[in-house]
């Protein structure tokens, strides 16, 4: 299961979306990837996240799998799209 | 007596004993281990202990610094619970090491490849996991940090350094300043003693080894300076400028919701200059009636590739927001000559000031020019916008710039954005020749913001960073009065309101002279605004003005300098 989205936050997915985005599914079960560049990181790593340093205008995309793995995804859409971090590719 | 110097980031004096942090000796060695599912578990069990303590300072940090500046911590607990992480150390474990040499190895690893990062912001990052890792360490080796919350009396705290938690974990009612080795104005210390209001002296090199224990020190924020066991004399003058500034800053709160106006109630604006979307906050508490220079040039700096459209887009639109009403002037990017920009690749310059800059780069680079222009057309609707172009020499220039805003403008609008209709478009007066004609573009362009750094350098002829002839930065000499008078009668003669955005808007010399000459803008760092509104409000430009026809027929910067001085005492 996954989705795309383009960044639009200002500062690229770093600081204060990078948090939001790490926080919000560190709780679920699955195993949540986050891809940018042909590159693949654990999205519930902030520094595996950070390090793939994300620009403003990027298309990356989410990917889970496991038991939670729809309720995962379901819950980055909105802590993406409420806070402004990017929108639906 | 002792003194040394270092960079004053936080204004202020502090008079106080010394208490010099010492940080635990957090050695260890590499050893091998047996168990590990035992040591494993004394990592996770530090872990633990490592988030309850972070915890804490994050409650701290938000009753005290506010959500936005405690945010930092919530990274900071991520990282200390990144599954990464952790899969990385207990691998390490698994090969049969130790806790604390899996804990450094994989922590330095993490360290270095953010170091090596391009981003500046990344790098900073560098700091925060190595925060973290320390603090893991800590509790490993069950050897606690200190806790700064212990402090119960008034010192000065001296430092090879204060990491972000040990800033949070200042209380000010005893913490009356601190001194580090190393750091510089936009360290996180520095930014959170600006917010704290303590004074701070940061990059002193070896202030932890001078002096001796619990002496006395004197700490100036403002000049950077620190005096270990100081004489009584030195004591008293200290105290006596500390009440002083203290008085001032008290003096000058009343003017942050104060109008802006002469004592016989004539408006002028009072305005901030910004780099940056941050820089809004302290232009607000400083009561700025709006951003009189939006130096568009940082949000290009210190990044590997050109900001995109968007990303420029949100900049503006957060600044536009927050400014509401008041209004924003943008220049638009004033990059080239000593600004560069590494992955611009411009051929070096024999005389990079009077070389390709500017404007002059934006009419030549129109792709470039252009995604700035949309990002600005885009944002205007969330706010009071106008743009200015920044080394406009020839009305040709200001023609061409003017005509392709308009144009994309257009295109904008037949794509279906919504584009303001109220945006003014001015210029800069930095470039002697635009001042001399300044009668000319006042019937084209909607407002004139003078940049005196540039326009004075121009008009001496004199590099004011080369110190052989700094003598000539000469801001309230007659040739550069002179100019500024065509400029604003030029404006007025139009129907168009005049600014001014370089140091001499800010300058308490100049400003009895720029209000006597019927400027309408100021626009100054966000630190000198109080002043200038304080000071405003005790002059009258109807009186001052009388003074112009004289002071204009003075011949030097010397004799202007008395005169004003004779005339506003």
């Amino acid at each position: 299961m996954e989705k795309q989205y383009k960044i639009t936050s200002a500062e690229g997915l770093h600081a204060r979306p990078c948090t939001l985005l790490v926080s919000a599914v560190t709780p679920f079960a699955s195993d949540v990837q986050i891809s940018y560049n042909e590159r693949s990181v654990n999205l519930k790593s902030i520094m595996g996240v950070m390090a793939l340093g994300i620009p403003s205008g990027a298309t990356i995309t989410i990917s889970a799998e496991g038991a939670d793995a729809e309720a995962a995804l379901e819950k980055a859409a909105t802590v993406i799209t409420s806070e402004g971090i990017g929108i639906e590719a | 007596m002792t003194q040394i110097k270092g960079i004053g980031v936080s204004n202020g004096i502090a008079i106080a004993s010394a208490y010099r942090l010492v940080e635990p000796d957090l050695s260890f060695e590499k050893v091998e281990v047996a168990d590990h599912v035992a040591e494993k578990n004394r990592f996770n069990e530090a872990i633990l202990l490592a988030k309850g303590e972070l915890e804490l300072i994050r409650e701290r940090a938000i009753e005290k610094f506010g959500e936005d500046k405690a945010a930092i911590f919530s990274a900071h607990l991520l990282v200390l619970q990144d599954p990464e992480l952790k899969t990385a150390i207990e691998a390490k474990i698994d090969e049969g090491i130790n806790a604390e040499a899996a804990l450094e190895e994989v922590s330095t690893m993490f360290v270095t490849m953010f170091e090596s990062m391009e981003n500046e912001y990344m790098r900073e990052r560098a700091a925060d996991i190595r925060d973290v890792s320390h603090r893991l360490l800590s509790k490993l080796l069950n050897r606690d940090l200190p806790d700064l919350t212990t402090i119960n009396e008034d010192v000065i705290i001296i430092a090879e350094d204060l990491t972000p938690s040990m800033t949070a974990q200042l209380n000010k009612e005893f913490v009356k300043g601190f001194v580090t080795n190393i750091g510089g104005r936009t360290s996180h210390s520095a930014i959170l003693a600006r917010t704290l209001e303590i004074p701070a002296v940061v990059g002193t090199k070896n202030a932890t080894e001078s002096g001796t224990t619990n002496e006395m020190i004197i700490l100036d924020g403002s000049k950077g300076i620190v005096i270990f066991s100081p004489s009584t004399t030195e004591i008293e003058q200290y105290e006596r400028e500390k009440k002083e500034f203290e008085a001032e800053q008290q003096a000058l709160k009343a003017y942050v919701d104060e109008v802006s106006q002469d004592a016989d109630g004539h408006h002028v604006e009072l305005a901030g200059n910004i780099g940056r979307p941050d820089d809004l906050e302290i232009v607000l508490a400083n009561g700025g009636d709006g951003v009189g220079l939006f130096r568009t040039e940082f949000l290009y700096m210190d990044r590997s590739d050109f900001p995109t459209e968007e990303e420029q887009f949100q900049s503006y639109k957060t600044v536009l927001e927050k400014m509401g009403d008041k209004p924003t002037v943008v220049r638009t990017l004033d990059i080239g000559g000593d600004k560069e920009l590494p992955y611009l690749k411009l051929p070096h310059e024999m005389n990079p000031f009077l070389g390709y800059r500017a404007i002059r780069l934006c009419l030549d680079d129109r792709d470039l020019f252009r995604v700035q222009l949309r990002a600005l057309l885009r944002a205007s609707v969330f706010g009071n916008l106008k743009i200015m172009f920044p080394m406009i020499a020839t009305l040709d220039e200001f023609r061409e710039a003017k005509n392709f805003l308009l144009e994309v403008k257009e295109q904008l609008i037949s794509e279906g954005v919504d584009v303001s209709n109220s945006i003014e478009i001015g210029m800069m007066v930095e470039i002697p020749s635009a001042a001399v004609i300044a009668d000319l573009f006042a019937k084209e362009a909607d407002f004139m913001s003078i940049g005196t750094n540039d326009l004075i350098q121009y008009t001496f002829a004199a590099d004011r960073m080369n110190e052989k002839v700094s003598y000539l930065y000469q801001p309230y000499h007659p040739a550069i009065l002179r100019l500024v008078k065509n400029v604003i009668d030029a404006g007025h003669a139009n129907g168009k309101w005049v600014g001014m955005c370089g140091e001499m808007a800010g300058d308490p010399i100049a400003i009895p002279l720029l209000l006597a000459l019927g400027l309408d803008e100021f626009s100054m760092s966000a630190s000198s605004i109080l002043h200038a509104r304080k000071q405003i409000s005790t002059l009258s430009k109807a009186q001052l003005s009388s003074h112009i026809d004289h002071i204009l027929t003075l011949s030097t910067a010397q004799e202007v300098e008395a005169f004003v001085k004779q005339i506003t005492q």
